[in-house]
């Protein structure tokens, strides 16, 4: 049976490369017209609703007010450039503080769930222990649930620590969301890392944290900046729970001082909304033009090992 | 007795040093511990005390009394109607979107696996939306839906493909309800596309040289090769996307916030409408964990439809 199996597939591979020449080495390489047909119309017009909606912030936030609302001419070009949006953007609103805010409530809890799930990350893909793997299953599930489900319950938590208006409350409530997800990740990464490795550490006389810290950790740094990258992703867009637990206008972050202090009643500011979305987003979108390569790993660890 | 604390010559600090780090049990454990205590109070205490809330009359700041089932009841009874259009919304809306992310989703991750120029410009292209602060990608298309200022229907009034002024897009109920579907679309495919690319690239490419060499047609191979193998990626990324959708507030919030006539209210809207400016927790809390179950029955349907063909 052994000996049949090994002899189909072995005849193949002898005929295989003289089947396969004309097509020359692509995934599928055909004519010019079949090809654009099927891969370059359809891509570019997925490029193109992907991306108006950018165009369209980029394009709003350097119009005039009078230009932003004139469509006898083509609206899609700005015909005189300026910077006045921006520069009422810094002056006379609170941005500067939102931009500050976001910034720091970003980093330190993409810090403190970087912590958390490193550690339980490799506890749960490495230890072998009673329980390991239905802890593993129940932070997946945590992971299900939805803030929608927690926010209002967890008014009561942030006034009991009296953290109403302060960062804080961010700090400490976007980790529910971020551990679950970093730790199901790392635990992918885990994983992939040969378990001979640290054994043959601890043969040498290393500690179980010294593996850890000095072989582990240090392998998978990949899929913790992967983590980092997706937890810094996800508190930056958080708005729920500060929608909630900030009033003061000067400790808001961007999302929610955007969209609650731009707008005056019935007015839209258009120009000075889509010229600090723009800037609002500019720092991820910066952050992902470096690492998108990290991205799609820590997708695949999550996804395929998940 | 006396002849172990003799046999034991290393230092007893030492000794005990070694038993510990020996065993695996207590280091598992104690790696747990951050993350266990976060999500204890944060995740775990919250979501039990929001069982409780439930079924009192809290208010904002103000812990109420044990009331059972009257908020439940409430919602239920109540005769407006609001309750029932936001559970029927919130399944519309979930599986309209989701069946179109999927279908999309797939296509986008077939061509992102080809072989063309700027491959990877292209890639981080269309991973934008779904990287971009919801909030303000939104408002980006709550710019492009203005009532008299739509850029949109500029451009369909250009092309000819409607009359002039167009459609008033999040001021007209079945509209509204379409533009919310069409913007979570746009956000959501490229987390489907992404992950799908991901399952993709693990595919040995052997399998379908074997298929060409059978003479399988692209669309044989795509159904017979592709599909199946891609099944765990398909299960994860539809099982994360149907909940987060299912609870989705900031999009929808941003865009509409339930207008006009409560067309588009959602459970969670709904939920933080009653809870936060109308100030009523417990009503609130009893509305969001509706969702509960609602999402098992959703989420049990997902693995229904996708369990492993036998």
């Amino acid at each position: 049976m052994a000996v049949q199996s090994t002899a189909t597939s072995a005849q193949p591979g002898v005929i295989r490369p003289k089947a396969r020449k004309p097509r020359s080495g692509r995934v599928i390489g055909d004519k010019f017209v079949g090809r654009a047909i099927r891969i370059y119309i359809p891509l570019l017009a997925l490029l193109a609703v992907t991306l108006f909606p950018f165009y369209w912030m980029a394009v709003t936030s350097f119009k005039s007010a009078s230009e932003l609302f004139d469509f006898s001419v083509s609206p899609l070009w700005v015909r005189e450039p300026t910077l006045a949006w921006y520069q009422h953007l810094f002056t006379q609103t609170n941005f500067p503080h939102w931009a500050f805010n976001t910034a720091v409530v970003a980093i330190v809890s993409t810090l403190i769930s970087l912590f958390c799930s490193v550690l339980a990350g490799y506890s749960l893909a490495r230890l072998r222990y009673r329980g390991a793997d239905s802890i593993g299953w129940g932070i997946f599930v945590t992971y299900l649930v939805p803030p929608t489900l927690l926010f209002l319950p967890l008014t009561f938590v942030i006034r009991e620590l009296h953290l109403f208006n302060n960062l804080w409350a961010l700090i400490l409530t976007y980790p529910t969301f971020l551990i679950p997800f970093c730790t199901w990740m790392l635990m992918g990464f885990f994983k992939g890392i040969p378990r001979e490795l640290e054994e043959a550490a601890l043969v040498d006389g290393a500690t179980r944290i010294q593996a850890m810290l000095r072989i582990a950790i240090p392998l998978a740094v990949p899929g913790i900046l992967a983590a980092a990258l997706f937890a810094f992703t996800l508190s930056w867009n958080e708005f729920l729970y500060s929608l909630i637990f900030l009033n003061d206008s000067l400790v808001k972050t961007i999302p929610v001082g955007v969209t609650q202090e731009l707008i005056h009643g019935d007015e839209f500011f258009w120009g000075e909304l889509m010229a600090a979305a723009l800037l609002g987003s500019v720092p991820v979108a910066v952050l992902y033009s470096f690492f998108v390569d990290h991205f799609v790993a820590g997708m695949t660890a999550g996804a395929v090992k998940g | 007795m006396g002849t172990a604390t003799r046999a034991d010559a290393v230092p007893v600090w030492h000794q005990r040093r070694v038993r510990i780090y020996d065993r695996e049990a207590p280091l598992g454990y104690l790696l747990l511990v951050p993350t266990l205590f976060v999500l204890g109070i944060f995740l775990l205490y919250p979501f039990l005390f929001g069982i409780w809330l439930s079924i009192t009359d809290s208010e904002l700041g103000n812990l109420g009394k044990f009331i059972g089932l009257g908020n439940y009841r409430f919602e239920l009874r109540n005769t407006d109607g609001v309750f029932y259009g936001a559970v029927i919304n919130t399944f519309l809306y979930t599986g309209v979107t989701t069946v179109f992310k999927l279908g999309l989703g797939l296509v986008m991750a077939l061509l992102l696996n080809q072989v063309f120029p700027f491959r990877r410009f292209v890639r981080a292209a269309l991973l934008l939306p779904y990287i971009i602060p919801t909030v303000l990608s939104y408002e980006a298309w709550r710019w492009m839906f203005d009532p008299t200022f739509s850029v949109l229907n500029w451009l369909l009034v250009n092309i000819h493909l409607v009359h002039y002024p167009g459609p008033n897009w999040l001021g007209v109920p079945a509209n509204a309800m379409a533009a919310l579907m069409v913007v979570n679309v746009w956000r959501g495919t490229p987390f489907y596309a992404i992950s799908f690319l991901a399952g993709m690239q693990v595919i040995p490419l052997d399998l379908y040289e074997a298929a060409r060499v059978d003479g399988a047609s692209r669309w044989q191979q795509f159904t017979n090769i592709t599909l199946p193998l891609l099944r765990p990626v398909l299960l994860v990324v539809l099982l994360l996307s149907t909940i987060l959708t299912f609870a989705d507030f900031q999009g929808p919030f941003v865009l509409t916030n339930g207008a006009p006539y409560n067309s588009t209210q959602l459970l969670s809207i709904w939920a933080y409408q009653w809870g936060i400016p109308g100030g009523a927790i417990g009503l609130g809390a009893a509305i969001s964990l509706v969702l509960f179950p609602l999402l098992t029955i959703v989420v049990a349907v997902v693995l229904f439809m996708l369990r492993r063909p036998e």
